[in-house]
């Protein structure tokens, strides 16, 4: 019987090396981390899907009738697209503190990406609420209830982002980061990036034609 | 998402962690098919009760009063409440049958056996998939217990019926509301769902699991899960929209000035035709998530039960990649009727046929696959045989409807219920059934009885073609669909024999199921025992012992050498290898 490579109570020799004829290399070493880094690009392309929808919906909405009226955006928002994008180099550089080994770096920056990614969010509040003080609502028009649709739909993706580095935050904090969760400091980054790309597209996307 | 280490998780020892929160593949395939049972159950029962409505529209049923007491007063259903019905037939169906059993049903079940793994690549993730369906259902059927009773929108949930509330008809407050949170509900378990299936199959095959020498359900399997994440989300976009336009006041698709039961909408300038756009393209991969994992069924057993390999593996992968790929291209073929520009009704016509390609492709194959072959006739075999005749009489209908000329004719007719049920809903069941037959000695341990089989696939295959072939000749006569009575018409008169026919054949149909029923769970507690490769077929899955241990394969690494459809291979010493067989003849 082979050694089972994740199951610890299965022992043995190592099962067969890895595969020459273009297998999926399942049983083999990193099978689980390929496995989850295409988890994650199966994710990314459902969230993709999901935009590219509303996104549809938006142009042929925004052509139908006479009756949009562009949305002013709250300013903070440019503000808030900054603190995102901090965020995002924050977390890169912490990542790639850890490849190299430096852990009390990576905690440092990891801690200060998800916190900007906090301070996000209560920015995206605070331009629904001046949104709301202006008497732009979701059924006010098309245009406003696209805004409220599009920056709820990224703000809730945004909130499992942060619930994910807030996990891989309090487990290297807790020095309980080895080297089995080094995949999920990648998997979070590489999501966190997506949201960032994602937004900025929102941003040209609602400033230019919204 | 869930680490995929977690199928380092150990055999879990209370009833609860075993059986209700399992985090194993194969009891969770199993959770998936009993729900979908149940569900087909509840489907069935309103599709008699519908067509009893159809032809006795005017007899009174007290037990149809104790159920409905507002839609059915005095023992008589009134059309809403008969539209209700169909609305929660068609939804049950599609989803909670077509597209949770063969899927995620048995896909989950065997997946990660046949290409070598030890569970799917996240566990947690896979639990959380069915227990979040699980909920959907329950909030589904909720929809027929709140005020007002269950939604009239059909299961495409068209707006502006779906959008407006209460205003546009019983069922239309919180029963049509919760119909669209239980869809946006499955959406995410589909999705889930998704995640699953397409990593474990890119990334835990076993060694020498090549792509190429996957088996063809493993192939339908990974294309159906690459369709609903595509579509899922669509979906799930549009019913957000669409709980948006009832709930919040917005208005993106329903038009302004909008006068329904007397009162002018307070909406304007939204389209439902949006909907329409979006719910296609996600409606038409549905249709094929619906009957791709048949097909991958049909395949496996036609190659193992004919004694030969299956004709132009190749081909028929390609033309797996082909129908899901032209799948995303051809929603406009089911909004004709809309008033489009002739111009995108010739594109989405021509695409359509274009279907029709890979389709006979598949056809010609496993017809070669059973020419000359030492046919053997198991009851498996039978309904795999019955999927192809289904395939073939419900696809070629099809043809008549992709031509934009013939379908504004025939779009609001029979003809289309007949078509859609011959290739979508029947054709996909007798896919269950046959992947029930042969399947149930590894899920059980058992065998399931012949006999009883036997009876049951000759009494459902004559009893599905005497419901559905008439309905085609309705169409051509000009039968309307979605209408609670027919008898107010007088050019429906000479029709209502055959309705009368169909009803009956739905009644004895619905009857011959019982049959099934108890072969199934008899032959879980007395069936004769099962060895461990009855049908002396070749993939991982026979390999091991019926039913499987914990982790598949006893904590070995099963090694592939071969191609999953070796039959009859000159040379060897008995009719068929093993995929993990290294000896005899070279590889394929």
């Amino acid at each position: 019987m082979a050694r089972s490579i994740t199951n610890p109570d299965i022992k043995g020799p190592a099962g067969p090396t890895s595969g020459e004829w273009g297998d999926g290399g399942g049983g083999q070493p990193g099978a689980s981390r390929r496995a989850s880094l295409t988890g994650l690009l199966v994710l990314l392309t459902a969230t993709t899907m999901v935009f590219a929808a509303f996104t549809s919906a938006f142009w042929v909405r925004r052509g139908l009738s006479n009756d949009w009226q562009p949305t002013t955006l709250p300013p903070v928002l440019w503000v808030n697209t900054g603190v995102l994008l901090v965020s995002s180099v924050m977390l890169e550089i912490a990542r790639r503190s850890l490849k190299s080994g430096k852990r009390s770096e990576f905690n440092r920056y990891w801690t200060i990406g998800t916190g900007l990614g906090i301070l996000f969010l209560l920015g995206q509040a605070l331009a629904w609420r001046q949104l709301n003080d202006a008497g732009v609502f979701i059924a006010t028009n098309p245009s406003s209830s696209f805004f409220y649709v599009l920056t709820a739909a990224h703000a809730l993706h945004v909130i499992g982002g942060i619930s994910a580095l807030t996990y891989v935050d309090v487990m290297a904090l807790l020095l309980q980061l080895g080297p089995g969760k080094r995949t999920a400091v990648d998997v979070c980054a590489v999501f966190w990036h997506f949201l960032d790309g994602l937004w900025v597209y929102l941003m040209i996307l609602l400033t230019v034609w919204g | 998402m869930s680490s995929p280490t977690a199928h380092a998780h150990h055999a879990p020892q209370g009833f609860i962690r075993k059986y209700v929160f399992s985090l194993d593949h194969k009891v969770i395939g199993i959770q998936y098919y009993f729900l979908g049972l149940f569900s087909v159950l509840i489907g069935l029962t309103l599709s008699v009760l519908m067509r009893f409505h159809m032809v006795y529209p005017d007899v009174k049923v007290s037990l149809f009063e104790k159920l409905w007491p507002v839609g059915a007063q005095g023992g008589i259903m009134t059309p809403e409440l008969y539209l209700s019905l169909m609305t929660m037939h068609g939804t049950i169906m599609v989803f909670f049958v077509l597209t949770t059993v063969p899927q995620s049903g048995f896909g989950n079940y065997f997946l990660p056996i046949q290409i070598g793994a030890e569970d799917m690549a996240f566990p947690v993730l896979n639990m959380m998939s069915f227990w979040t369906t699980f909920v959907a259902l329950v909030v589904m059927v909720a929809a027929f217990f709140v005020k007002g009773g269950a939604p009239l929108a059909g299961w495409t949930g068209y707006p502006p019926l779906s959008a407006l509330g209460p205003v546009s008809g019983p069922g239309e407050g919180t029963g049509q509301t919760l119909w669209i949170v239980s869809i946006a509900i499955f959406c995410f378990a589909s999705l889930m769902g998704a995640i699953n299936f397409i990593a474990t199959t890119i990334d835990l095959r076993a060694k020498g699991m090549t792509l190429m020498r996957m088996p063809l359900t493993c192939w339908t399997w990974l294309v159906t899960a690459i369709l609903g994440l595509l579509g899922f989300a669509v979906l799930l976009s549009a019913g957000v929209l669409l709980v948006l336009d009832r709930e919040a006041g917005t208005s993106f698709f329903i038009p302004a000035g909008l006068l329904v039961s007397d009162q002018i909408q307070n909406h304007k300038g939204g389209s439902p035709l949006l909907w329409q756009h979006l719910f296609w393209f996600f409606g038409h991969p549905e249709v094929y998530i619906a009957i791709l994992p048949g097909m991958g069924v049909a395949s496996q057993l036609l190659s193992t039960f004919s004694r030969k390999p299956i004709f132009g593996y190749r081909a028929m992968v390609f033309a797996i990649l082909a129908i899901g790929f032209l799948g995303f291209l051809v929603w406009g073929h089911h909004m004709f009727m809309s008033g489009m520009s002739p111009y995108s009704a010739l594109a989405f016509s021509v695409l359509t046929m274009c279907i029709g390609v890979p389709s006979a492709i598949k056809t010609f194959n496993w017809i070669g696959t059973l020419w000359g072959g030492k046919i053997r006739f198991t009851t498996a075999m039978m309904f795999a045989l019955g999927f192809v005749s289904l395939f073939v009489s419900g696809g070629i209908s099809g043809i008549f409807l992709g031509q934009p000329a013939l379908d504004l004719y025939f779009h609001d007719t029979y003809f289309v219920v007949g078509h859609f049920h011959m290739i979508m809903g029947v054709a996909a069941i007798f896919g269950m059934f046959a992947g029930t037959f042969y399947w149930f000695p590894k899920m059980f341990g058992r065998m399931m009885n012949e006999t009883l089989g036997k009876l049951h696939f000759y009494l459902s295959f004559i009893g599905v073609y005497a419901i559905f072939t008439p309905m085609h000749f309705l169409g051509v006569a000009g039968n309307p669909r979605r209408y609670a009575d027919f008898t107010n018409y007088d050019f429906m008169n000479p029709l209502m024999p055959i309705h009368k026919f169909m009803t009956h054949a739905a009644y004895f149909t619905a009857a011959v199921q019982i049959i099934f029923l108890i072969n199934l769970f008899w032959s879980i507690k007395k069936g004769a025992r099962a060895t461990e490769n009855p049908w002396e077929a070749t993939t991982l899955e026979w390999t091991i012992p019926s039913p499987p241990p914990f982790d598949n394969f006893g904590g070995k690494h099963p090694v592939v050498y071969r191609g999953a459809y070796e039959y009859g291979v000159p040379g060897a010493d008995k009719d068929y290898i093993m995929q993990n067989d290294p000896a005899q003849t070279p590889a394929h």
